[in-house]
């Protein structure tokens, strides 16, 4: 429900089949790009793409990441068999960028495009407020730098399109006459598109102009999502990825999927499964205080995960919800013994008495194992018949033999946090 | 109606407000009017309802105790025409349609407000909505929001929650903070806390969670700082875009002067190696200026009041507020009186503060679960073991699931029953109805009403009567001579061309499956014998289907049930019933085939007719 990445070769293939459908033909992108999935026969690719044995090609890894090529993720002007043998020595193996570590599973495979240095520039279309701005600057590629202070900028009203001579005009001082009117007519038709198919961010760096002819050589692009309504038939099943190195755990997919089944909200992210402050949070809003003010308090080594229910769940899904958290949380003990923080604001509309129900019936499965780790349980809600749903708490906490503290709307919404973490104090 | 005098631009909403209410949102409606009422608002703040799939009407709602009509209409040119002081429009459509509904009520001269509720209103839409207010000088609240409030003056939709909440948050008076956040989610809570440090909230918006809100925090906070009555501004931000910064810029350039108590949420953001995306489209850093860490730091040192953690920041508020009170620029009001709001019926049963005796009982299904039940088996349950139709009507008709043999009793009594023929009277009369252009549902019940004492009407009356006759004790030719003496035929026995010669059979397949499958069949052996009887006397006096379906069924629910409570469901007529049911399929088929053969109006000849006139 908001804007999210796309894969480069999914956007450079969006980009060739619906440029033409903008404007006029001569600034069309061929489509030559090959996405290579961990499922792609590499053996079989050459009979479908048969450039492949006559041309020198490009592979890059194509999972949302940044700065390839300084991170020696990129393979230029190689022959088929030279990529094949990059791909096969790459495909699944772990590397880490920036700290983040992740799987590598898909690649973009293009023709390699000989041109210099001049040839290259930078162009992206990012959306602000009153419509969206223009960048382009007239060089490109991976050392273009800070291009928010060197680009050329040229704000398009929403509503409004550029014609061609506008773009000359505000963005392309710098290029020669033969480059300002193909640069011109392409990205007046690419502007089009990107309105159109309800892109969020694009840009491309470099795009490089040979011949007389324009060639997309590296893109990044988000959609905005929530305008799938609209544009389904034009982004053409398109699939949005998780970023790289986020791949779900099973229990974090398990989440994801029970989400997909209902109008509610659930949402699981584990972010450390040795960590010993584990939160059960409704509402979105709230779910990311709980989690600041456990960083705040200097507990963010700590924090095990990061998650929410909101929407009115039944009583079925915020047990399973909950178990799946009491799961992954009794299963390596800590000497120090661990804490559930059962939080949330005052509800509009849940029946907090009915979604505690699920809880209860989960932490009652878990008796043993709760007792077990030495989980102590911290309950803060209100809202919507919360006194019931407080009261079947504290009735809890007599007989599971696991110590609960539970607060009402009378306690600050994040006091248990610090009783947990801090006693209090 | 009487126009009001020109509100300044810092109002949007007060006591006078009336709002349009865009799709059938019955339940915000009424909360809208509780607290109304709970305001002791003289108007109640809906105006009307534009309801677009529906059509000019009225609905039902309380004021009170009161009940109160309030006018539908199906376009927003209509409702602007019949309601001239209505200013705000309260939009529920769904993320579909919803910048296209705001856009045609941002047209109508009388609008200058309009909040819109849907999440998930695509980016390029609400600039395209953003733009077009800004154009007409107009306020747009939203979208992904549950709105706003004005104590004791003018409540959004849903904004507040239960009635209950909005009385313990005191927000049906006004106090003297003005209050501006991102989610709706955690107003309920910030009001709750500024009710509990301060004399409480005068106005109260939530932007919405969206990258592009029609209306940002410091465009509320510029609103309330002109407004003379609100000494007090509590905020609470969060990680992603720059509409902070905006705030940080009012304050540097003095715009902003009354006392502000901000907070930046997602301080937590840098837990996380990678993206995550938090429950609001916007709340997204992308760079480092737009983390809360940022943020609260950038505003922290322009002057605004921002705690170290969100555990502090009831506590700054309370200092805030205490400073004013200390200063004298706020004079806590006293409490008004309460009214008192009628409880909702619903509510009240859920919290067992009232009972009333039900006015209808059922004991056979429920379908207030996940999934109906039929007796005490899911329908699922039902399907996956094979219970068929048989196990459907055992649940269903006779409270129990009864063994496989008598299921398939019950299947086999429905085949045979399911038709006769085009000839006989129900199928007869469907047909002419059928030819006379009627409906299925018509066509079918022209020949259900065919079914009584004539027509397939025997099954319970042979039950009763045979079954009546072996409880007393009857000897078979004594019964048969006792029937002849009152002159009543014997229900069951007798077919127009079967006999003893021509067996019907059908009556030799239900006879058999009983012989062979029933524990035991004391009444079918009961009607054999009077059979034996009565065909001594003439050929044709045999046990009739009718008949040996009703005897047999009569064993079977002996079998399977107290003979008290077979007797009752015969007395009640649930044999009757297997007829029924059987032969719909029948008479469906007949108008069915009816239709498909175009066959027109039947109209009987003459020549069929004895007249006869004197």
């Amino acid at each position: 429900m908001a804007q999210k990445a796309i894969r480069e070769a999914q956007g450079k293939k969006m980009i060739a089949r619906l440029l033409k459908d903008y404007g006029d033909r001569k600034y069309m992108v061929e489509d030559n790009f090959i996405s290579v999935g961990p499922e792609t026969d590499l053996d079989a690719l050459p009979k479908e793409y048969p450039w492949l044995e006559s041309t020198k090609v490009v592979v890059k890894p194509d999972q949302l990441i940044k700065r390839r090529g300084k991170n020696n993720l990129l393979l230029l002007d190689a022959s088929w068999n030279e990529a094949r043998g990059w791909i096969s020595e790459r495909m699944k193996t772990e590397i880490t960028i920036d700290g983040v570590t992740g799987l590598l599973d898909h690649f973009i495979v293009e023709p390699f495009i000989k041109h210099d240095e001049d040839d290259e520039y930078y162009v992206a279309i990012t959306s602000v407020r009153e419509g969206d701005n223009i960048l382009f600057y007239h060089r490109g590629g991976v050392d273009v730098g800070d291009v928010d202070e060197k680009a050329e900028k040229m704000l398009v009203p929403i509503g409004s399109f550029p014609s061609a001579g506008d773009i000359e005009k505000s963005l392309l001082g710098y290029l020669n006459d033969e480059r300002k009117g193909i640069v011109a007519g392409f990205i007046e038709v690419l502007f089009r598109l990107y309105a159109d198919c309800h892109f969020a961010y694009l840009e491309i760096n470099p795009l490089v102009v040979v011949d007389g002819r324009i060639h997309i050589l590296d893109l990044a692009a988000r959609l905005d999502s929530t305008a799938e309504f609209l544009c389904k038939s034009k982004w053409g099943g398109i699939v949005f990825p998780s970023p790289f190195g986020r791949s779900l755990t099973k229990e974090e997919a398990y989440i994801e999927e029970l989400d997909s089944k209902t109008g509610s909200s659930l949402k699981l992210t584990i972010l450390n499964p040795k960590g010993r402050v584990w939160t059960m949070v409704a509402g979105g809003g709230a779910s990311v205080i709980y989690a600041d003010t456990i960083t705040d308090l200097g507990y963010m080594e700590e924090m095990a995960n990061y998650g929410e229910y909101s929407g009115d769940p039944n009583e079925e899904f915020t047990y399973k919800y909950a178990r799946t958290i009491l799961d992954c949380m009794t299963r390596e003990k800590d000497p120090q013994g661990k804490y559930l923080l059962i939080g949330g604001a005052i509800a509009n509309f849940t029946d907090v008495a009915s979604t505690f129900k699920g809880i209860i019936r989960a932490l009652k499965e878990y008796r043993q194992k709760l007792i077990d780790n030495k989980v102590k349980i911290f309950v803060r809600r209100g809202g919507p018949n919360y006194k019931e749903g407080l009261r079947q708490m504290k009735e809890l906490g007599q007989s599971l033999g696991v110590p609960i503290e539970v607060y009402g709307p009378e306690a600050h919404m994040t006091k248990i946090v610090k009783l947990a973490l801090k006693g209090g104090n | 109606m009487k126009t009001t005098a020109k509100k300044p631009d810092y109002v949007l909403f007060d006591r006078t407000t009336r709002a349009f209410i865009y799709n059938m949102q019955t339940k915000a409606v009424q909360r809208m009017l509780d607290f109304d009422y709970a305001s002791k608002r003289e108007i109640p703040s809906v105006a009307a309802i534009i309801n677009p799939t529906g059509s000019d009407s009225y609905s039902k709602f309380f004021f009170g105790s009161q009940e109160i009509l309030l006018p539908v209409y199906k376009s927003m040119q209509t409702a602007a025409e019949k309601c001239p002081d209505a200013d705000v429009m309260i939009n529920f459509a769904s993320f579909r349609s919803a910048a296209d509904a705001t856009l045609e009520a941002l047209e109508l001269p009388q609008i200058r407000t309009v909040v819109i509720i849907a999440e998930g209103v695509p980016e390029r839409k609400m600039k395209e909505v953003i733009a077009r207010a800004k154009e007409l000088d107009k306020v747009i609240i939203g979208p992904a929001t549950i709105g706003g409030i004005v104590a004791g003056a003018f409540k959004i939709g849903n904004t507040g929650g239960t009635i209950e909440n909005i009385l313990e948050s005191k927000l049906h008076r006004p106090g003297s903070v003005g209050c501006v956040s991102n989610s709706g989610g955690l107003s309920n809570e910030t009001y709750n806390i500024i009710a509990r440090n301060t004399d409480g909230l005068y106005e109260g918006i939530a932007i919405g969670g969206d990258r592009f809100p029609g209306t940002t925090l410091v465009d509320h906070l510029l609103r309330f700082e002109k407004n003379p009555a609100i000494k007090m501004l509590v905020a609470l931000g969060e990680v992603g875009g720059n509409d902070e910064y905006e705030i940080v810029r009012a304050l540097q350039e003095k715009k902003i002067t009354k006392p502000l108590v901000i907070w930046v949420t997602g301080t937590c953001a840098k837990a996380f190696k990678t993206e995550v995306q938090f429950g609001h489209a916007g709340a997204k850093a992308n760079i480092e200026m737009e983390t809360a860490d940022a943020k609260n730091k950038a505003l922290r040192e322009a002057g605004a009041y921002v705690p170290d953690s969100f555990d502090d920041y009831d506590k700054l508020i309370n200092k805030v507020y205490t400073n004013l009170v200390k200063e004298g620029v706020i004079i806590p009001a006293p409490e008004p009186e309460i009214p008192k709001i009628p409880v909702d019926y619903d509510v009240a049963l859920k919290s067992k503060m009232i009972r009333r005796p039900a006015n209808f009982v059922s004991s056979i299904s429920d379908d207030r679960g996940e999934e109906c039940l039929y007796g005490n088996k899911t329908i699922s349950q039902v399907v996956r073991e094979g219970l068929g139709i048989g196990g459907a009507i055992s649940l269903l008709w006779f409270k129990r699931l009864m063994p496989q043999y008598a299921l398939k009793f019950i299947e086999m009594c429905l085949i045979i029953t399911a038709d006769h023929g085009p000839a006989v009277s129900g199928a007869h009369n469907c047909i002419v109805a059928t030819r006379a252009g009627k409906d299925l549902i018509s066509s079918l019940a022209s020949g259900m009403l065919t079914i009584g004492p004539r027509f397939g009407g025997a099954i319970d009356g042979a039950a009763q009567m045979i079954s009546e006759a072996y409880d007393k004790g009857t000897a078979p030719a004594q019964f048969v001579a006792e029937m002849k003496k009152k002159g009543v035929n014997i229900q069951g026995i007798g077919h127009r061309i079967k006999s003893t010669h021509n067996p019907d059979l059908r009556v030799t397949l239900i006879k058999e499956y009983a012989q062979q499958n029933f524990k035991e069949t004391p009444l079918l052996n009961y009607a054999l014998e009077v059979e034996k009887i009565t065909t001594a006397k003439r050929d044709n006096l045999i046990l009739n289907v009718d008949g040996c379906i009703g005897v047999c069924f009569a064993d079977l629910l002996r079998n399977e049930m107290p003979r008290e409570e077979a007797n009752e469901y015969i007395n009640m007529g649930a044999l009757n019933g297997l007829f029924v049911l059987g032969r719909s399929i029948g008479m469906i088929g007949h108008h069915l085939d009816q239709k498909r053969l175009k066959q027109g109006l039947y109209r009987h000849p003459w020549d069929d007719i004895a007249f006869l006139n004197e």
